[in-house]
């Protein structure tokens, strides 16, 4: 068993290179995004080339779809009805997985740069990006909770789908831009790159985009999750001090 | 200028926060709410996360009513005495009203319970203070006096107390009533609960309106920091670089608004007060009875 771990090994790094003949090698403007005070978005630009032993093969054009993704979060979704008059929320679907974060960037329109399968498969377009296990018994139209979700993340820009959003060159180069917006959680934010020929994913690259608070920002969040009974203290020693403060500059102003 | 605020995790116009901050704070001043009945919708409405908002209010109203309560120790308008007994019956009405919140978010539906209370306590005390203020400003105008104090079953109780500033002898037990009451629907409303203390305080208790105020402020101070601490411990949701961009506007306005409340006529003070209570009313209630433009709406899940 021991003396077949190399052997396989080795079988397994020259299989490689046959199988994908096109590599990903990439850049990012910024792989971390700092969460300062004035943090207002962040554009990050994606470059790539595609890498390759052999001339361009000949057929349909090579295509490139980009994903980014946030931290997945459990998020209730609740439907609102009208109850002796007035509206309140009856349903609610709990979706198990819902990235807080979810950029889709395509070279082409969508349904020209993956096939269905494939899209299952890697769960690039944002529907497949969320997961919904099952929605209880007595809600019989589940996917239209899904798909609120998604309507509500889109308008709020956390949801995007960029169509046209990649530029590729000679097949070879190619680039994008995502834009993340103000209102950013923290976390390790996922990003996927597929090289495409008529829908089918040829390649794949992946690395992460480190979304974190620094400074100031930092050390409040940790405070308030480590010492919340000091950070507690803090605030209401802040508002006094303010409170007070205000009432002695106003009567100074007074005499 | 936008700022990032690190509990929220949205970012938000700086200006704007100072400027809403500003605004409550004046009224907070004249007429010794704490604000947090305008403040928290308005948070809501500018995409800061419920708990946050709510949780951050709490704190920006210690801010506000203590600057505005030091501008009325000067004036002499608070009555520690009465804010004392009011605020021990408020302390216990906040522990029941919590342990009322938690069964009825045990039951679901919290939410609705909590805009019905809104609707119908704004409403309700909105309504009166407008109709009474209306008429006693017609008796000014016609030259009647205005109506004394009446003598009513509230003066047979025992355990009689005389708070000098109020100019008042009369029992312990309705402020102690009144402060649990308002304790409670403080709790499960989540604000101060001034506009519904002040109310009481004039009509329930017979305090004249210049000391109300002041004395409302008082006791606010110690219930808001109360809620701040429980929300900062439990529920790590207080954003302590919003609570300071609102309560820099607001401790400014509250001395303004102290300024104004003194230069004004106590009927003239109670009808604008009035009309922003139902003002804030009939905008809830609208919401509750008209369509929705979407039905569905986002919750963080484990909070069943």
């Amino acid at each position: 068993m021991r003396a077949l771990l190399p052997l396989l090994l080795a079988a397994l790094l020259l299989a490689l290179p046959a199988r994908a003949n096109e590599e990903i090698v990439l850049g990012l403007s910024q792989a971390e995004v700092s969460i300062t005070t004035n943090f207002n978005g962040s554009e990050i630009l994606v470059y790539g080339a595609v890498k390759r032993d052999q001339p361009i093969p000949d057929g349909p054009e090579l295509q490139v779809v980009m994903t980014v993704s946030g931290p997945s979060e459990p998020v209730i979704v609740r439907r609102k009805e009208k109850r002796f008059g007035i509206w309140v929320n009856t349903e609610a679907v709990e979706v198990d997985r819902a990235p807080s974060y979810y950029a889709v960037v395509t070279s082409a329109p969508m349904a020209d740069v993956l096939k269905r399968t494939e899209d299952l498969r890697h769960k690039v377009s944002i529907p497949r990006a969320i997961r919904s296990v099952g929605a209880p018994m007595e809600i019989a139209d589940a996917a239209s909770f899904t798909q609120a979700l998604i309507r509500i993340r889109k308008a709020a820009e956390q949801y995007q789908v960029i169509e046209g959003g990649v530029t590729v060159d000679e097949q070879t180069l190619f680039r994008a831009a995502v834009r993340l917006p103000a209102a950013l959680t923290e976390g390790a934010y996922d990003t996927r790159i597929f090289l495409t020929r008529s829908g089918n994913v040829v390649a794949q690259y992946e690395t992460i985009i480190d979304v974190r608070k620094v400074g100031l920002e930092r050390w409040l969040f940790t405070l308030s999750r480590e010492n919340a009974f000091l950070y507690g203290l803090m605030s209401l020693a802040i508002a006094i001090a303010a409170g007070w403060g205000a009432s002695a500059i106003f009567s100074v102003f007074r005499r | 200028m936008q700022i990032y605020l690190p509990i929220a995790e949205v970012s938000v116009n700086a200006f704007l926060l100072l400027g809403l901050g500003g605004l409550v704070g004046v009224l907070s001043g004249m007429f010794g709410v704490g604000g947090g009945f305008l403040m928290t919708p308005l948070l809501f409405f500018i995409g800061i996360p419920p708990a946050v908002a709510v949780a951050t209010e709490a704190n920006q109203i210690v801010a506000s009513s203590f600057s505005g309560v030091l501008a009325h120790f000067k004036r002499r308008t608070v009555d520690l005495r009465m804010g004392t007994v009011l605020l021990i019956g408020g302390l216990i009405g906040a522990a029941l009203g919590v342990m009322v919140f938690n069964y009825l978010k045990a039951q679901g539906q919290v939410d609705l319970l909590v805009k019905l209370c809104y609707v119908v306590f704004l409403g309700v005390i909105g309504g009166l203070m407008f109709f009474e203020s209306l008429k006693a400003i017609r008796n000014t105008k016609r030259g009647k006096p205005p109506a004394r104090k009446k003598h009513n079953w509230i003066h047979g109780l025992p355990f009689k107390m005389r708070f000098r500033v109020s100019g008042l002898y009369i029992s312990v037990i309705p402020p102690v009533v009144v402060g649990i009451a308002v304790g409670i629907l403080a709790a499960i409303m989540g604000v101060g609960g001034g506009f519904i203390m002040v109310p009481a305080m004039i009509y329930l208790l017979g305090m004249p309106t210049k000391v109300v105020v002041g004395t409302s402020l008082f006791q606010i101070i110690f219930v808001t920091a109360f809620t701040t601490m429980l929300h900062a411990t439990t529920n790590y949701t207080v954003d302590i670089v919003l609570a300071v961009l609102l309560l820099v506007g607001g401790v400014i306005g509250a001395q303004i608004g102290t300024r104004i409340g003194v230069k004004m006529k106590a009927e003239q003070l109670r009808i604008l007060l009035a009309l922003m209570v139902l003002a804030v009313c009939g905008k809830l209630a609208l919401d509750l009875l008209l369509q929705p433009s979407e039905v569905f709406s986002l919750g963080a899940a484990g909070g069943h």
